[in-house]
């Protein structure tokens, strides 16, 4: 097992909820105060830099234009990550590459950063939620397409060496695209891709890269990582599906105590409750496929942040499969639960800071994770094990 | 779904798309072009059109019934379409009614073979830009809620918007199709093809832009702004109406495209 340290870099210091439309897209940036923003991004970095310290990787994305994640250009602060870093890997996920233009650009940036950290990126690549199609005028039809294309010229950028070749694509077109430097890593840095759906792994496993799923709780993750066994054996792959190609990402606090665990838990669900976002933005045209859609209109979804806020308890959320928190224990034996149910999984991304979790509440957790539960995973949970076993549903329940 | 008597439905191809087309009615052709909302025939200006002239209606690409290839993205790829359309159907000259994108398309046609355009009925359309850089012509409507759209829309919205709980999933599942063809067709430039602008002189064919007087989409300036861009070009406007006087107004519509077309 490996695990990374996760933090969207948000801004808390908001208004009430009841003043704004949506933390996302349109929130007005007086809302923002630099120097606030500034020792923010320090207490952050410092954040990463105590998980490289306790054996722990690091994780970053990018959002557009929202308080919940202040980090619209992510491969500046990968860049920084790995100036102030040593041995860490580096988890970009992800560029969203179905809203950048310039696809080769991307490969640029990332061969760029490979080299600067000497060779520790780990390129993640995502097609965006939907809140990032307004922000980025991006067309909301065919950003799957989109990102198809532009992940293969992508590869093809960063694994050409014998001078310039050309594209000419559906969405992209690039006469002479030869790439300096080219990556560290050979033939390039390891790819991640993140889908919650099974269609999206099934496409992700045919291709062998990693696969990351968010908040999908025991049976969505399930769904998922057996639809990427699938994808991956369809394609030829083999029967064994390595256990390092599928990642999970969940809210962890991990305390001393179960009342310092509660009380890390309670500030950290501020990732699920402050996301108030309405309809027209999170449920852009072209998005998602008409006929869900239709269930909109119908009205058969209503206000999906109201609804859930409304029931979203630390409990709820834990016996969901969203968080682990607790003493360390506790938050093994969640872990393991979740482990034995989807199939197993071999890289456990941790969402460690969200909302007014302080910097020293942060790192406690980051070192009794670090410290007393992680070893427990490394030793039980090896990273050569093959994925999509099954456990007596009596042996699971720890 | 029922269709008023006069209206046959086919499906033809054109370019290797399979286009829903509709046709009805006697006298000579008119080539009607639907908006964002997609063509229901059971509408009532419907039947009014078909009673006088032979109604030509597709479902564009991506609309209704229409199929949508992964090449196709702009008015203009419809525009070239519906000249094909016009040598399939041996429309050698026909009067064009477009409203809303409807109107954008109409206008993209006349641009390129003003000699088969009778006249042209231009209602609420949009497709150029108008005003400054910095304010959208035509408001966002990706960026509101429905209710917003539905006031911006409609003269009276609680008596004219749809109401989605009473259909079924095939035409809810239409209605989402349609807005995602819309969004892919308008989002980028929003609702405009920069270039229109300096095509439309070449436009002959006497041409009414018709604008609801609650139009809260296209505004006046815009309509005559527009229309100082084509050669023979008039405004009317239908009180009690919003985006689509066809639906709010539809004896009035009905009037004022007659007095026009057959002047």
């Amino acid at each position: 097992m490996k695990a990374w340290h996760f933090s969207e870099t948000a801004y808390p210091y908001l208004p009430p909820e009841s003043d704004y439309e949506s933390i996302r897209v349109s929130l007005p940036n007086r809302n923002y105060d630099p120097k606030k923003g500034a020792a923010l991004y320090d207490r952050f970095i410092e954040e990463w830099q105590v998980a490289e310290a306790e054996g722990v990787n690091i994780m970053l994305n990018e959002h557009h234009q929202t308080a919940t994640c202040v980090d619209p250009a992510a491969p500046l602060l990968l860049a920084a990550l790995a100036r102030v870093t040593k041995t860490a890997r580096l988890l970009i996920l992800g560029n969203p590459i179905a809203n950048r233009r310039q696809p080769v650009r991307v490969a640029e940036e990332m061969a760029f950063v490979d080299v600067l950290s000497h060779g520790r990126i780990e390129a993640g690549f995502v097609r965006g939620v939907p809140y990032e199609i307004s922000a980025g005028n991006s067309n909301p039809v065919r950003t799957n397409e989109r990102f198809a294309e532009a992940l293969d010229l992508i590869i093809k950028a960063w694994t050409s060496h014998d001078g310039p070749f050309s594209h000419e694509g559906r969405f992209f077109h690039h006469r002479q695209v030869n790439i300096w430097p080219r990556p560290y890593q050979s033939p390039h840095p390891p790819v991640w891709i993140s889908t919650t759906t099974p269609s999206g792994a099934m496409r992700v496993g045919a291709q062998g890269f990693v696969q990351a799923t968010f908040l999908t709780g025991y049976d969505g993750t399930r769904k998922v990582y057996d639809s990427y066994r699938r994808g991956w054996r369809e394609a030829g792959r083999g029967q064994d599906v390595p256990i390092d190609r599928l990642a999970y990402a969940a809210l962890v606090y991990v305390g001393e105590s179960e009342a310092e665990a509660r009380a890390g838990a309670e500030k950290i669900m501020w990732y699920i409750r402050a996301n108030k976002v309405p309809q027209h933005f999170s449920f852009p045209p072209g998005y998602a496929p008409p006929q869900a859609f239709a269930r909109i209109l119908r009205g058969d979804v209503g206000d999906q942040h109201a609804n859930f806020s409304a029931k979203a308890t630390v409990d709820a959320v834990i016996n969901a499969g969203l968080m682990m928190a607790g003493t360390p224990d506790q938050v093994y034996a969640q872990i393991r639960k979740l482990y034995n149910h989807v199939g197993g999984f071999g890289h456990l991304l941790i969402m460690g800071q969200a909302g007014f979790l302080e910097h020293d509440e942060t790192v406690r957790s980051i070192r009794n994770f670090a410290r007393h539960v992680f070893p427990r995973l490394k030793a039980e949970m090896p990273d050569n094990a093959i994925s999509g076993f099954s456990v007596a549903p009596e042996k699971a329940a720890v | 779904m029922a269709y008023p008597a006069a209206m046959k439905r086919e499906m033809i191809a054109l370019a290797g798309i399979e286009i829903e087309l509709f046709e009805g009615g006697d006298g000579s052709p008119l080539l009607f072009l639907h908006g964002a909302q997609g063509f229901m025939p059971k509408q009532s200006y419907v039947g009014q059109l078909a009673q006088r002239r032979r109604l030509i209606a597709p479902s564009h690409p991506g609309f209704g019934a229409s199929g949508l290839p992964l090449w196709l993205d702009s008015i203009d790829d419809i525009a070239h379409l519906y000249l094909e359309l016009m040598d399939r159907k041996r429309l050698d000259r026909v009067d064009i009614v477009g409203c809303s994108l409807g109107g954008w398309l109409a206008a993209e046609i006349a641009t390129k073979s003003p000699e088969r355009i009778g006249k042209l009925a231009l209602v609420g359309p949009v497709g150029v830009k108008i005003g400054p850089p910095d304010k959208l012509d035509i408001p966002d409507i990706f960026a509101m809620s429905q209710d917003k759209v539905a006031r911006l829309i409609f003269h009276d919205p609680e008596k004219s918007r749809l109401d989605f709980a009473d259909m079924s999933d095939e035409e809810l599942t239409t209605i989402a199709r349609n807005r995602e063809t819309t969004a892919l067709l308008t989002w980028e430039p929003w609702m405009h093809n920069p270039k229109l602008r300096r095509r439309l002189h070449r436009i002959t064919a006497p041409t009414l832009f018709i604008r609801g007087a609650s139009d809260g989409l296209v505004s006046q300036s815009y309509v005559d702004g527009y229309a100082k861009l084509i050669p023979n070009a008039k405004v009317t406007t239908i009180a009690a109406a919003g985006h689509a006087p066809q639906l709010e107004q539809p004896e009035e519509f009905t009037r004022v495209l007659f007095a026009f077309l057959e002047a």
